[in-house]
């Protein structure tokens, strides 16, 4: 459906996306991963040919962006950051503004706006001017813009972006609903939103592809090594060390914090074997009362992190 | 095409959306009315000669207070990121804005017609002038406002649009007045790339195809400017 090949872009000296590859099948949901000034936004903005790159190529079914701008803007229907819309207008207004260039048919617009609004829960807004909107409601109003041609594609820059939680749930549900006909694209920095929304993961830092593929195969490439935490009611770390270090299958013991008798820890184990009986052995035939226990698996968030740390 | 009719419709909607139009028109309405009437008794004359002779200098900087918004606005507001990304070419943007801005000037002057009627109360006016006096008035509002969208699109601050765009627009106005210094030769060069030498040729009736040509290039070549500018942005 969409290939990006070798993508690059300088804003002046400065290089915003360098060597971007990879390719969205139709139907995917594609998160875009990425700490601020990654490159998401730049990206997303040359797929929509709002920008144009300093080399390399985007081409959307046969279209490609240096040929055929406007075909692939009829394809692609986008919301920008912060839903940038015309402040004086009225929804509805420019609902039907957006219709005409989009060339729906004018009997169709009224009935097609009103089961966007209906989908955007945008009703109660219909007569009220952008400028008094909400930030949800923007968001909301951008979103229904953005299907109004009923696109095959839709590219959502951080479409969740300070919405309240209430909000957030409701916006994924809307993408999930469109992902299930549509290829979507969205970018984010809220992991869990990633995790929660998206087929498909691509991790970008300083311009670059770190990570690709779905949020189960992240994990596992991210390693077998796993950290359990232990906090006991027990006074001195050291003494308590040798014990755990005994089993094969821990590798570190570190001490996270120790405060009025409680010692929290955190024990590095890898190998497969489930280690967590051995450790509770060990607590049960000391007697230490057992405050807290688990082990963390690796979530997208440490796998981020790992990947996007400077340096 | 259908591109540019919906921005045509939304851009010259957006001015009386705002109070922007309204105090645009009663600024001009007042001036070019005060200009007119008080020399108008003194003059002794039925015709509007001395309306249309004032008529570039006030648009100098009428028109570009009209245009300003147009493209700064889109920056400043992040919405032309939004105008760009749906499916119109460049060329629809420019036309439908440059179109609206057109009608806008059209609509303001319109009720100056009001004069003639008036006038023609008065004393026995000759209509041919008038004519050719409106037909100047949307040429020269053409290649002003053509200046206006090029300025606007220059700059995400609509200040600074304005005064580049009226800067440029007193200068084709007055270039021929402010280079009386040179000898008569350069001069004649000069007032031919003046815009009140074009438009005082159709205000006085005479439909000279050198002029409009010059109004319609002048348009051009601002409008190729607005879109090479474009271009670049993106």
């Amino acid at each position: 459906m969409i290939r990006i090949e070798n993508l690059t872009k300088y804003y002046g000296k400065s290089c915003a996306v360098d060597r971007i590859g990879f390719e969205i099948k139709k139907g995917e949901i594609l998160g875009l991963l990425g700490p601020n000034g990654a490159g998401k936004t730049t990206t997303m903005r040359i797929l929509t040919c709002y920008l144009r790159p300093t080399s390399g190529n985007i081409t959307v079914k046969d279209f490609n962006i240096y040929d055929n701008p406007v075909e692939i803007k009829k394809l692609i229907g986008y919301l920008p950051e912060s839903a940038p819309l015309y402040p004086d207008m009225l929804v509805y207004d420019y609902l039907r503004f957006v219709a005409g260039l989009r060339e729906i048919e004018k009997s169709a617009v009224d009935l097609r706006i009103r089961e966007l609004a209906g989908m955007c829960g945008i009703n109660e807004v219909m007569h009220r001017p952008v400028s008094e909107l909400s930030k949800g409601y923007k968001q909301r109003v951008g979103l229904a813009h953005a299907m109004m041609g009923d696109p095959e594609i839709l590219v959502l820059d951080e479409p969740t972006s300070g919405l309240d939680p209430n909000q957030i749930v409701e916006i994924r549900e809307i993408i999930k609903r469109i992902g299930k006909e549509k290829t979507v694209i969205l970018s984010t920095h809220i992991l869990s939103e990633a995790e929660a929304t998206c087929d498909r993961i691509v991790i970008i830092n300083n311009g670059r592809i770190v990570a690709d593929g779905s949020t189960d195969e992240l994990k596992r490439e991210a390693g077998s090594d796993y950290v359990i935490h232990v906090s006991l009611m027990q006074g001195n770390f050291d003494d308590i060390k040798g014990y755990f270090r005994a089993i094969p299958e821990v590798t570190g013991a570190t001490l996270a914090n120790s405060e009025k008798g409680v010692t929290d820890f955190h024990l590095s184990c890898s190998g497969t074997k489930d280690v967590r009986p051995a450790i509770y052995e060990i607590i049960k035939n000391n007697n230490w009362p057992l405050l807290e226990f688990h082990r963390e698996t690796r979530t997208l968030e440490n796998i981020f992190r790992d990947l996007t740390r400077e340096g | 095409m259908t591109g540019a009719v919906n921005i045509f419709k939304k851009e010259f909607r957006g001015y009386f959306i705002t109070p922007v139009a309204y105090i645009v028109i009663s600024i001009f309405l007042v001036l070019t009315g005060w200009f007119f009437f008080s020399t108008f008794f003194l003059y002794g004359q039925a015709d509007m000669r001395s309306f249309f002779s004032l008529l570039p200098l006030i648009f100098s900087f009428i028109i570009p207070a009209v245009t300003m918004r147009l493209f700064s606005e889109e920056f400043n507001t992040g919405s032309y990121e939004l105008l760009f990304t749906m499916p119109v070419s460049g060329l629809d943007i420019i036309t439908g804005k440059f179109t609206a801005a057109v009608a806008f000037v059209a609509v303001m002057v319109a009720p100056t017609f009001f004069y003639g009627i008036v006038i023609s109360f008065i004393g026995d006016v000759d209509w041919g002038p008038v004519a050719g006096g409106y037909m100047g008035a949307i040429l020269l509002g053409a290649a002003f406002s053509a200046i206006g969208l090029f300025a606007s699109s220059l700059t995400r601050n609509q200040i600074i649009a304005f005064i580049t765009g009226m800067s440029l627009c007193f200068v084709l106005t007055l270039i021929d007045k402010m280079l009386f210094f040179l000898p008569e030769g350069a001069l004649n060069v000069f007032q031919y790339l003046g815009a009140d030498f074009h438009f005082q040729n159709i205000s006085r009736g005479i439909i000279d195809s050198r002029d409009i040509l010059y109004f319609l290039s002048v348009c051009f070549v601002m409008l190729y400017g607005t879109s090479l500018v474009i271009q670049e942005k993106t």
